[in-house]
């Protein structure tokens, strides 16, 4: 024991300590973040309690095939993160490589899918937009006749699925946000990774991520069903 | 001395749950339960929030530190929703002073 691995930072007694903090750290940001979904969340569920109606008609107007779909794509993704942070416990640079490689490509494909969800909205006049300024772009919130009948059976005041629309559309569009900051890492593993700067002692930044993207994935998998599944379908 | 490894085989079960309560809670949308498809649908989200934040993030190989640090955060999740809408859920209970009828947070106005 007279030489310290170099993967240990010289205010750790060990690497088990080293590892424990860094989790920690994670974690305790985790809950910034967890705050800051949850104010979203709080003010959604006020609204929803509020304004039943205009949300049912909302959720019932998303395709609900896609949402289904892209929390499959997402579940995916982070049991390929999982094993991209097992990889790395293993030592397996290549591996490594291949499974952030995979994650990323899910992630793609998740914002692939939530961009067309957002072009069928913008196409139906479902952004809500009151100023001349978006109006002169095509964006104002007047929904096509298919969103208008589910409004009317729904019973549902325009304000109240433009409100909905609102919350739709800041939320996901903050999780896409997370998403795409966590493939921009993933890239910036990917180099580390393929420089070989990664091994069995220390993979703190793989495991740290891995942490943020099964974080975002739970965001998402709290908003699937809060969005796409109000009121039930039948 | 070293991290506790997740084997694959766990990843891969937890995984394939994961793909089956996703199909569930589509499946339940269709069924008509009432004000249960809420409580359904929550069930299922925060059974699978649960089995990602146990495994996929290792909480459950965890130290007790970082599992307060979790609970913790959830806890104050919880308190900032409860306080929130026993607040607005409540606001109807009691008469309004004269002068406030006009409120800008009333349930029944629209716009």
């Amino acid at each position: 024991m007279s030489e310290a691995p170099l993967a240990l930072a010289h205010q750790f007694d060990d690497l088990d300590q080293q590892h424990e903090a860094g989790s920690l750290g994670m974690w305790v940001f985790l809950v910034t973040e967890i705050m800051f979904f949850g104010g979203l969340f709080a003010g959604y569920t006020i609204y929803r309690s509020l304004y039943l109606e205009g949300f049912v008609a909302g959720s019932h107007i998303l395709n609900i095939k896609l949402g289904a779909t892209n929390t499959a794509v997402l579940i995916a993704s982070s049991f390929t993160m999982a094993m991209a942070v097992h990889s790395a416990q293993k030592g397996r640079r290549r591996a490594v490589m291949g499974f952030l490689l995979l994650t990323m490509l899910l992630g793609f494909t998740f914002l692939g899918i939530k961009c067309v969800e957002y072009h069928d909205k913008y196409v139906e006049h479902l952004i809500p937009c009151e100023s001349v300024a978006c109006s002169n772009l095509g964006l104002q919130f007047a929904p096509v006749e298919q969103a208008l009948q589910e409004i009317q059976k729904q019973h549902a005041q325009l304000a109240h699925v433009e409100l909905y629309f609102c919350f739709y559309f800041f939320m996901t569009g903050m999780h896409a946000l997370h998403m795409i900051i966590g493939i921009g890492i993933m890239t910036y593993l990917l180099l580390m990774a393929r420089r070989g700067k990664f091994n069995a002692q220390y993979y703190a930044p793989i495991e740290v991520a891995g942490l943020y993207w099964h974080f975002v994935d739970i965001v998402w998998i709290f908003l699937f069903p809060l969005l796409y599944l109000i009121g039930g379908r039948y | 001395m070293s991290q506790h490894i997740v084997s694959p085989k766990i990843y891969f079960l937890i995984f394939a749950a994961l793909f089956a309560l996703t199909a569930l809670t589509t499946g339940v949308a269709f069924i008509d339960l009432g004000p249960y498809n809420t409580v359904a649908a929550l069930a299922v989200a925060v059974t699978k929030a649960i089995l990602v934040i146990l495994f996929f993030m290792h909480v459950r190989y965890s130290p007790h530190l970082t599992r307060i640090v979790v609970a913790a955060g959830f806890f104050w999740l919880a308190i900032l929703i409860t306080l929130t809408l026993s607040d607005f859920r409540t606001r109807s209970w009691t008469p309004r002073p004269s002068g406030w009828e006009i409120s800008a947070f009333s349930p029944q106005d629209g716009r």
